[in-house]
This record gives structure tokens, C-alpha cells and sequence, in this order.
């Protein structure tokens, strides 16, 4: 069977995946039994002449057993679900890698700290629809958005979080191996939300060091050339045909 | 009963008769059920094909549809109206309006609702709701484009969809048909609570009933608090109040949790009645009683209650303390057992039973074995890390469909084919109803099971062209096989209406009790004349007493006197249901 699932390429990928994959195995079970059940009992106790359906109203030992062993099993989950939920999305872990995320309709701004080591300055790497991250290295992704609420959504990286007008959401990832893959808005917003689309490069440190230092000598630049403090954003990437 | 001497307006239009606001409801609800399927006819087109002209496209007027091509704007306000229209004009009021006002005094032994005026306000309050709501098709700049959710800031603020009117009438309608849903609620606790026949516990009274009172109590409680978000919403648009802009101090997410705060309770509003007849009708045609009759009862209670605490489910990503989607993840977790009980109830009940598979009946069964599915593939996003990836997808969108057509759907072609004979005195043809059940039952799954696919592959929802995306390219041959499905399952509709509509002037005339059912309604005659009952039904035991010992047939009716005991002049109060 091919999986359904994409790639996984965030350390928590395997972990959501694990959870994801547990429920439709115990859910599988219960989808089974429960419908086979019910086909079953359609073709048994289907109406024949000279049979009588059987009086009864119930059984209470029945009861307690069917709402004990599903109440078991939802808690069980509901703890399990919780370890993985706060490796994620309770903590945020220490990092120096950072990178702000503004979404607006219909477009993701992507801002770097530039060379002063801090953001909303002029010497900010500003892109558009195009992130560029170091695999094997926690990010920090602060979310914030101008207009309406949308979502990131990073399929492969199995992360999705609303940017909320008035918020700024901290959420992290660290990816497993490099490549380019897909940023999707998952809430609608707007006429364009279905082309709200960005891509994450990922790449080696040295190389993803490279790219941040040519994008800081090319704000530096443009400022000289400007002559003023305006912040200038770096060219996006064409995205892939 | 001076019902000859009422003129036509009276009896058949602003009528107080609870059995003819009932039947309206249903006319209108199938009305508005035939325009909601077609804009998700609509809806499939653009997924599947989202570069060719829609079929019939071009007799929609250029500016809508440039050559018969459906644009994003558009494509976004024809899922938004799908979702408004079939759950705030088909499910809740076909199920509420239409079942709950024909329903409740039949079933009681009344003669009518507690307040027969204000019933009759209910839907003549609800009705130009609707109206509202449709004629925002017609006005500049279309009708509301932001989802049945309706999202703030997108909602708020004319210049993020372009949607000016569409969207404040939209707000206005939901309004209105709230207040309506309200007014009907506060009828139904009162009815159900003093106009029971003598004899009629409460734990005598059939689980239709039961499920109607506790979605009324749902109804009385949920309504006023989006009535409240509606307002704060119209008052952002047209008065600029900041309630949800952040500019002005006010809070996004306020509304996501107000709105849930009704919509989760909202979405048990929309399964439980149809629980309640699955109940009933399973009873019915296994010749058997319900298994667990007060297990059932207590679930029922259970699920509106926690039904108020787990509204946060629908927001783990809003931006949300992470922390608050634990305590949301957990009594998420806790309001699944109830349903689970449910389920093995529903199986018990078939349990050696004598199963005759009529058309309702199959209605009946295949909601329980629809709704097993969706109420599983909830529990996947109940758990919050697995909600990150699959939240938003389609993956949702089945689950949800599952719940509101599987079971919600189901449940009320099932109610249909089983009260028609008391509505309207004639029967359905069962061969039609068979075939459409079977044809329905199959492109049913054909066309919603494939969404987990599409959704555990990351599809988002409310794209107008998923082919947009690398990543979603690979699954398009899913998106084409499913649209197929659909537009062929919005066609066996046409069987379903045209069985229905004949049937109300050809059918076969039908008797007092066609299914040899135990509930009162059966003791009155078909269809029931103004005031219901020639007399006052008394009730000497529970509704679901099939092949009884006491009884030579496989039926007891509730109102049937004891063979051998003398008629007791006054029931004891507190008899139990199996008496």
C-alpha cells in the first residue's frame, strides 16, 4: 500500500505520523468489527415466518463494558496525544536561527535579521514566497499577519499554524534533509487564497550562510545606492514551473 | 375542531396547525435542499476541472461566469452558500421545524404545541431568513464569500473579499433564522414538558422525542450566543465598531470562540434528532425494543452537555494557548464515549430481531453505519498533533460529510419514508425508495470516502484549483473520480424527489398504522385532523414494546389498554420505562 501520508521531513513529522497511524489502526479495528457486526446481524435476524424477535431490554453489564473499554482507550490517547502535542507546539526550543513570517493577501513576506542582529530594521533580508532555512537546526518562525487570517502550512514538515492579525504566534521546526518543498495558505482568505503558495528551500548551513550573506550585502547595497534607510526586498525566487 | 371552517389562508398558509407548520418546514427545507446540492454540483466542477467551462455555465450571466468559466470569487461564494444553506435552511430546520412540529404532539398525545402562534411565527420568521439569504445571490458584488464560518477580519471588512451586500445579508438571514430557531426551541421544552398524555413519563417518552428536547434545550442556550457574534459582526461591517479588527483594540479570535460556542453545539443540533428517529425507526422494523432505552436517554443528555465544553476542538491552530487545546482535546475525548454507546446500543437493538428491510429501515441502518465512520474519523482530529497536519484538509470535509450526510442525511431520509404515511395519508413507492436508497448508499461512499485520501495527502479545503500545487497534483485523478461520484449522486436525487412529489397525489392511500408501530402518533388517524386525536390517547407503557410476551402480535401500542388488568385511573408517577 503507498502511503498517503507525504514525505515527512521534520524531526516531529515521524511522531505525528506515528500518532496518525496508531488512531487509524485502532479505528480501523473498530470500523471493522462494528460494521461487520451490523452486516451481520442485517443477514441473521433478517424476518423469516415463525420467528419471533427476542424481548429484552438491554443489559446492564453490557453497558458498563461498552462504555468503559472506549472510555479507557480515549484517555489512553488523549495522553499520548498530549506528549507529542506539547513536544510541539508547548515549547519552543532555544535557538539563534530566527525568521518572521508576515502573510497578507496574498502573499508570504519572509523577514531575516539582517546584519544588526534584530527585525523591523533597515538592514532586514525581506523576501517574498521564498524561505530559505538550514536543515538539522531548529528555527524559530515568528507568524504574523497584516490583513485577514491565514494559515502556514508546511505539508512535508507536518506544521500548520493560523497567522492572526493582532498576533504574533511563535512556532519552530527543524528539517531532516534538504530540498525545496511547498508553503500552502490552509485558511481561506480571500479570492487568492488558493494561489497563496511560497516554497521552502532547504539547505546545507555553509550553503544557507552563503545565501544570507549575499542578501545582506544586497540590502547594504541598494541602501548606498538609495542613499536612504529604506528596507529593500530581495528579488523572489521564480517559483518552479 | 372548527378546521371546515377555517379559510385556506388559515389552515394551509398562516395556519397554527403544528402538522402543517411542520409539513412547511419540509417544503421549504427540500427547496433550499436542491439549490445547496446544486452549488456543490457546482463546487466538484471546479475541483476536478478547474480550466474548463462548467457544463450549462454559459447561461449564467457573463459577469458571473466570463464563458461559462467559474472564477475564484465565485468559486468561493458557491461553497460558502452550499455550507450556509444546507445547514441553517435543510438540516437544522428539516429536522427541528419540519420533525419536531409534526412530530412532538403527535408523539405526546397532545393536541398541539404549548404555543400554536408563536410556532406560527417561528416559521414565518424563519422563512424570510431564507429569503434573505437567497436574494443575496442577486444583489452587486454577489453573496458572502467567507465560508459558512465566516472568519473574521475576512467577514468584517468589505475591501478583503470585495463581497459588500452579499455578506451583511448573510449575517442579517442567520440572524433571523436563529430567532426563529429560538422561538421554535422554546415551544418545544414547553410542549414536551406540559402536554404530555396521562400516563406519559418521561421515560415512556419515544427517543425521538427525547433527542428533540435535549436539541431544543441545545437550540434555547447555543442560538443567543451567535445571535450575539452576529451582531458584534454587522455592527464591525456597517457601523465600525472594532469588536474583531485588532487595529481598534478588539480581539480576532473573540469570534472563532463565540461562533463555536454555538456551532459545536450546533453540530450535535444537526445528528441528534436524527438519532433519536434511527432509534425509533430500528425499533420499528427489528420488531424488538431498544437496546439500553435509558443508556440511550442518559448518552442523549451527555452529549449536549459536554457538547458546551468542547467548542476549542475546531481552533488547535488558531493561535490558541496550546494549553487550552489539552483541556479542549480532552473533553473532546470524553464526548466520543457517548456515541460510542450509542453505536453498540443501535447494534444491540438489531440483536435477534426480526429485521424487515423497508425503505426506512435501510435509511436507518445505513446511518448507523455511516455515522460509525464519521464519528471515528473524529478522533483523529480530536487528538491535537494529529489535528496539525490534517486540520483545514479534506480530510475534515469527509469527516464532516460523513456526520451531515451519512448521518444527518440519512437520518432524515429515513424519517421522511417512514412518517410520510401520517403526513400526508398516502405511501411512498418502496421499489423507487429502495433503488434510490442503494443507488445513494454507494456513490454516497464513492463520492466521500475518498476524501480521507485527499485529505491525509494535505488537500486543503476551500481551494479553487488544487492543481496550484506540486504537491497536490498526484492526487487530481482522486479529485476527478469523486466529482464523477457526485454529480451522479446529485442525479439519483432525482428519484428520491420525484417519489416523494408523486407520491403526495398518487401514492397508495395509507392506514392509521402502516408499520405497526407502538408510538402515538400511529393511534391517530392519516393523515391526523386539526386536534390530532378523536380522543385523548392514555398511555399504559414504554414505546418500544415489540414481540412482547404479553401480546399475541409483535407490537403493543403505548395506548393500547392491559389485556387482563383493570384500567388504572391514574398511572403511578414514577413507574419505570419497562413496565
Amino acid at each position: 500500500m503507498r502511503s498517503w501520508l507525504p514525505e515527512g521531513v521534520s524531526t516531529y513529522s515521524g511522531s505525528i505520523d506515528h500518532m496518525f497511524y496508531m488512531i487509524l489502526w485502532v479505528t480501523g479495528i473498530g470500523f471493522i468489527v462494528t460494521e461487520v457486526v451490523l452486516f451481520a446481524f442485517a443477514f441473521m435476524y433478517r424476518s423469516r415466518p415463525g420467528r419471533r424477535a427476542t424481548y429484552t431490554h438491554g443489559n446492564s453489564k453490557l453497558e458498563i463494558i461498552w462504555t468503559v473499554v472506549p472510555a479507557a482507550f480515549f484517555v489512553f490517547l488523549g495522553f499520548m496525544s498530549q506528549n507529542v502535542w506539547s513536544s510541539i507546539k508547548g515549547h519552543v526550543p532555544h535557538t539563534d536561527e530566527e525568521v518572521t513570517v508576515t502573510a497578507s493577501q496574498f502573499n508570504w513576506e519572509i523577514r531575516y535579521k539582517g546584519k544588526d542582529g534584530a527585525f523591523d530594521t533597515p538592514d532586514d533580508v525581506v523576501t517574498s514566497n521564498d524561505m530559505r532555512l538550514p536543515v538539522d537546526v531548529p528555527v524559530k518562525i515568528r507568524l504574523r499577519s497584516k490583513d485577514v487570517i491565514h494559515s502556514f502550512f508546511l505539508p512535508q514538515f507536518r506544521l500548520k499554524q493560523d497567522a492572526v492579525p493582532g498576533l504574533t504566534i511563535e512556532v519552530w521546526l527543524q528539517a531532516t534533509r534538504t530540498g525545496e518543498f511547498e508553503i500552502a495558505c490552509a485558511e481561506l482568505c480571500g479570492f487568492g487564497h488558493y494561489s497563496m503558495r511560497g516554497v521552502l528551500t532547504v539547505l546545507k548551513p555553509e550553503e544557507y550562510r552563503t545565501w544570507l550573506s549575499e542578501q545582506e550585502a544586497g540590502v547594504t547595497a541598494a541602501q548606498a545606492g538609495q542613499g536612504a534607510p529604506a528596507p529593500a526586498a530581495a528579488e523572489a525566487k521564480a517559483p518552479p514551473a | 375542531m372548527s378546521e371546515h371552517k377555517l379559510p385556506f389562508i388559515r389552515r394551509y398558509i398562516f395556519s397554527t396547525d403544528h402538522k402543517v407548520i411542520g409539513i412547511q418546514f419540509m417544503f421549504v427545507s427540500l427547496l433550499f435542499m436542491v439549490v445547496g446540492g446544486l452549488l456543490a454540483m457546482m463546487v466538484r466542477w471546479q475541483l476536478a476541472y478547474p480550466d474548463r467551462a462548467m457544463p450549462l455555465g454559459t447561461l449564467f450571466p457573463e459577469s458571473v461566469m466570463p464563458e461559462g468559466h467559474i472564477g475564484p470569487e465565485v468559486y468561493n461564494a458557491l461553497f460558502t452558500m452550499h455550507g450556509s444553506i444546507m445547514i441553517f435552511l435543510v438540516i437544522i430546520p428539516m429536522l427541528t421545524g419540519a420533525f419536531g412540529n409534526f412530530l412532538i404532539p403527535l408523539m405526546i398525545g397532545a393536541r398541539d404545541m404549548a404555543f400554536p402562534k408563536l410556532n406560527m411565527l417561528s416559521f414565518w420568521v424563519a422563512l424570510p431568513g431564507g429569503i434573505i439569504m437567497a436574494s443575496s445571490f442577486f444583489v452587486d458584488a454577489g453573496p458572502a464569500a467567507t465560508g459558512w464560518t465566516a472568519y473574521p477580519p475576512l467577514s468584517a471588512v468589505p475591501d478583503y473579499t470585495g463581497v459588500t451586500l452579499g455578506q451583511t445579508l448573510w449575517i442579517v438571514a442567520v440572524l433571523i433564522v436563529g430567532t426563529g430557531s429560538i422561538m421554535g426551541a422554546v415551544n418545544y421544552i414547553t410542549t414536551i414538558v406540559n402536554m404530555r398524555a396521562p400516563g406519559m413519563h418521561f421515560f415512556r417518552l419515544p427517543l425521538s422525542l427525547w433527542a428533540l428536547f435535549i436539541t431544543a434545550i441545545l437550540q434555547l442556550m447555543a442560538t443567543p450566543v451567535l445571535a450575539s457574534a452576529l451582531g458584534m459582526l454587522l455592527f464591525d461591517r456597517t457601523l465600525g465598531t472594532h469588536f474583531f479588527a485588532p487595529a481598534g483594540g478588539g480581539q480576532v479570535l473573540l469570534w472563532q470562540h463565540l461562533f463555536w460556542f454555538y456551532s459545536h453545539p450546533a453540530v450535535y443540533i444537526m445528528i441528534l434528532p436524527a438519532m433519536g428517529f434511527a432509534s425509533d425507526i430500528l425499533a420499528t422494523f427489528a420488531r424488538k425494543p431498544v437496546f439500553g432505552y435509558k443508556a440511550m436517554v442518559f448518552s442523549l443528555v451527555g452529549i449536549a452537555g459536554l457538547g458546551f465544553i468542547v467548542w476549542g476542538h475546531h481552533m488547535f491552530q488558531s493561535g490558541m494557548n496550546p494549553a487550552l487545546g489539552t483541556a479542549f482535546m480532552l473533553s473532546t475525548m470524553v464526548i466520543a464515549v457517548p456515541s460510542a454507546i450509542k453505536v453498540f446500543n443501535w447494534l444491540g437493538t438489531l440483536w435477534r430481531g426480526s429485521i424487515h428491510f423497508t425503505t426506512p429501515m435501510l435509511h436507518a441502518m445505513s446511518f448507523v453505519s455511516m455515522f460509525i465512520i464519521g464519528g471515528l474519523s473524529g478522533i483523529f482530529m480530536a487528538s491535537t498533533p494529529v489535528d496539525i497536519f490534517i486540520h483545514d484538509t479534506y480530510f475534515i470535509v469527509a469527516h464532516l460529510h460523513y456526520v451531515l450526510f451519512g448521518g444527518s442525511m440519512f437520518g432524515i431520509f429515513a424519517a421522511i419514508t417512514y412518517w410520510f404515511p401520517k403526513m400526508f395519508g398516502r405511501t411512498m413507492n418502496e421499489a423507487v425508495g429502495k433503488v434510490h436508497f442503494v443507488l445513494t448508499y454507494i456513490l454516497f461512499n464513492l463520492t466521500f470516502f475518498p476524501m480521507h485520501m485527499l485529505g491525509m495527502g494535505g488537500h486543503m479545503r476551500r481551494i479553487y484549483d488544487p492543481t496550484q500545487y506540486e504537491f497536490l497534483k498526484p492526487l487530481q485523478p482522486i479529485n476527478i473520480f469523486i466529482t464523477q461520484s457526485a454529480l451522479l449522486l446529485g442525479a439519483v436525487q432525482v428519484l428520491f424527489m420525484a417519489n416523494f412529489l408523486l407520491s403526495l397525489f398518487l401514492g397508495r392511500k395509507a392506514e392509521r398504522n402502516p408499520w405497526r408501530a407502538n408510538t402515538l402518533e400511529w393511534a391517530a388517524p392519516s393523515p391526523p385532523p386539526h386536534g390530532n386525536f378523536e380522543r385523548i390517547p392514555t398511555v399504559y407503557r414504554g414505546p418500544y414494546e415489540y414481540s412482547s410476551p404479553e401480546s399475541s402480535e409483535d407490537y403493543l401500542p403505548q395506548d393500547q389498554p392491559p389485556a387482563h388488568a383493570p384500567v388504572p385511573s391514574r398511572p403511578p408517577a414514577m413507574s419505570p420505562a419497562r413496565a
